[in-house]
């Protein structure tokens, strides 16, 4: 602290004067109070502003102070209510700042654990929309596989008809001869009672010789009814369908055949 | 019994302490009334009514606040600029805007020749006319250091510098 620096601001001057800001009269008073130098130079320009106060004053009144007595006897009643008020306020103000404090902070910690919880639940969110969206593409790519198959020059295209046993079915074959398979639609079939499955025929007409090319296996839980199974017959004349035990059958039991289609010149 | 001591048996409404703090204040108080409201007769009545708000409101000084003399001077000031405003004034058109406390005298305003022209005239010797406005802007008037800075167009340093030298050829003059 440069006393001497401090004194030279001008701003003792002020303080007499009364034009410093709350703040700034109590470092001014504080200083006064550690520095006897600041003390004393206050008191001095307090002094030069008394004498010219005094200087440009006409002067008191009369008896001045015997005429104010009277008047001040009547006024002591109401100091006591006054000095009483004070105190209270200045107490409930702190409690109910403090309180004020006390709740923004209860508010400000439960306001980040709702946020903290929330984005909780976006990343979860994210993470099944995430899972979803790969689902799709999955598919999407086994359905453009699918299409690709289908639209292939060398697949020959074999409706199945519905037979005796189930006049309503139908089904469809689409036979790649270069890449030996075929695949069945299997959409117009009625699920398979428990403990049977539908087996697939590649059959010679005459004389009829019907050889297995497989089963559609899990034919319930296949969504879109598409099975890919071999076939290495190149002189394949005709598809069937037949519902056999699980597990298949060494030949075809033609009562129940499902459906059949014969391959087209 | 220091000033302190009788501040505090003033607030204990300790009437002697009071009439000491009157015979202290009392002369200078009616001086900064006079020289905003210019008129002796009523500005020793409001210097009256000053003290009766000052023995009143004893519980609000602090002297963490400032000064008693500060204290003091601010209602004294308030008091003077209300009556300024108050209808009884606005005939007279009168305002605090213009005139400054040497006005008073070098107006010939004092007719019954109660101000001490002469004392005043040596303790204003060589103080500039800057220097003048400024004292009369920040103790008579009450100015706020910002509000001068705006009214001078002067920033705050430079007026607090200023004031300094100002008031140390004042008190210069009163060691005369």
């Amino acid at each position: 602290m440069d006393i001497e620096k401090y004194i030279a601001s001008g701003v003792l001057e002020l303080y007499i004067a009364g034009s410093l800001s709350p703040e700034e009269n109590l470092e001014v008073q504080h200083y006064a109070i550690q520095y006897p130098k600041i003390q004393k130079e206050i008191e001095a320009i307090e002094a030069a502003m008394l004498q010219l106060t005094k200087t440009v004053s006409p002067g008191i009144p009369e008896d001045g102070f015997n005429k104010l007595k009277p008047e001040l006897d009547d006024l002591i009643p109401f100091l006591p209510t006054a000095s009483e008020k004070k105190t209270p306020w200045n107490s409930y103000l702190g409690w109910a700042a403090s309180l004020l404090f006390a709740a923004g902070l209860i508010w400000v910690y439960l306001e980040n654990n709702t946020l903290k919880s929330e984005i909780e639940i976006t990343n979860q969110e994210k993470q099944s929309l995430e899972e979803i969206l790969s689902g799709v593409r999955n598919k999407v790519t086994s359905q453009e596989t699918l299409l690709q198959a289908l639209r292939d020059k060398n697949v020959t295209v074999i409706d199945l008809g519905g037979q005796t046993v189930s006049p309503r079915s139908y089904a469809k074959a689409y036979w790649n001869k270069e890449e030996e398979n075929v695949i069945i639609d299997a959409q117009g079939l009625p699920e398979p009672p428990d403990g049977y499955a539908y087996q697939v025929w590649s059959l010679k007409l005459d004389p009829l010789t019907p050889t297995s090319i497989g089963l559609l296996e899990d034919f319930t839980a296949d969504n879109n009814k598409m099975f890919t199974l071999p076939n290495p017959n190149d002189a394949t004349e005709a598809f069937g369908i037949t519902l056999e035990p699980e597990g298949g059958s060494e030949t075809p039991t033609l009562d129940q055949l499902y459906t059949l289609g014969a391959v087209g010149p | 019994m220091n000033l302190d001591d009788l501040i505090l048996q003033f607030q204990k409404k300790d009437k002697t302490a009071f009439e000491k703090l009157y015979n202290m204040y009392a002369e200078n108080i009616c001086g900064v009334i006079n020289t905003i409201i210019k008129d002796v007769e009523r500005s020793q009545e409001l210097c009256q009514d000053v003290f009766i708000k000052i023995w009143d409101k004893s519980d609000n000084y602090d002297a963490s606040k400032g000064r008693f003399f500060t204290w003091i001077l601010n209602i004294a000031r308030n008091t003077a600029i209300d009556e300024l405003r108050s209808k009884s004034h606005k005939n007279q058109k009168k305002n605090l805007s213009m005139d400054s406390f040497v006005d008073t005298y070098e107006n010939g305003e004092d007719l019954e020749g109660k101000i001490d022209a002469i004392g005043l005239q040596s303790l204003l010797k060589g103080l500039k006319d800057k220097c003048i406005l400024l004292i009369d802007l920040l103790y008579f008037k009450g100015y706020t250091q910002k509000e001068v800075s705006k009214e001078l167009k002067t920033p705050i340093g430079t007026i607090k510098t200023r004031l300094r030298s100002c008031i140390s050829e004042l008190r210069k003059n009163t060691q005369l």
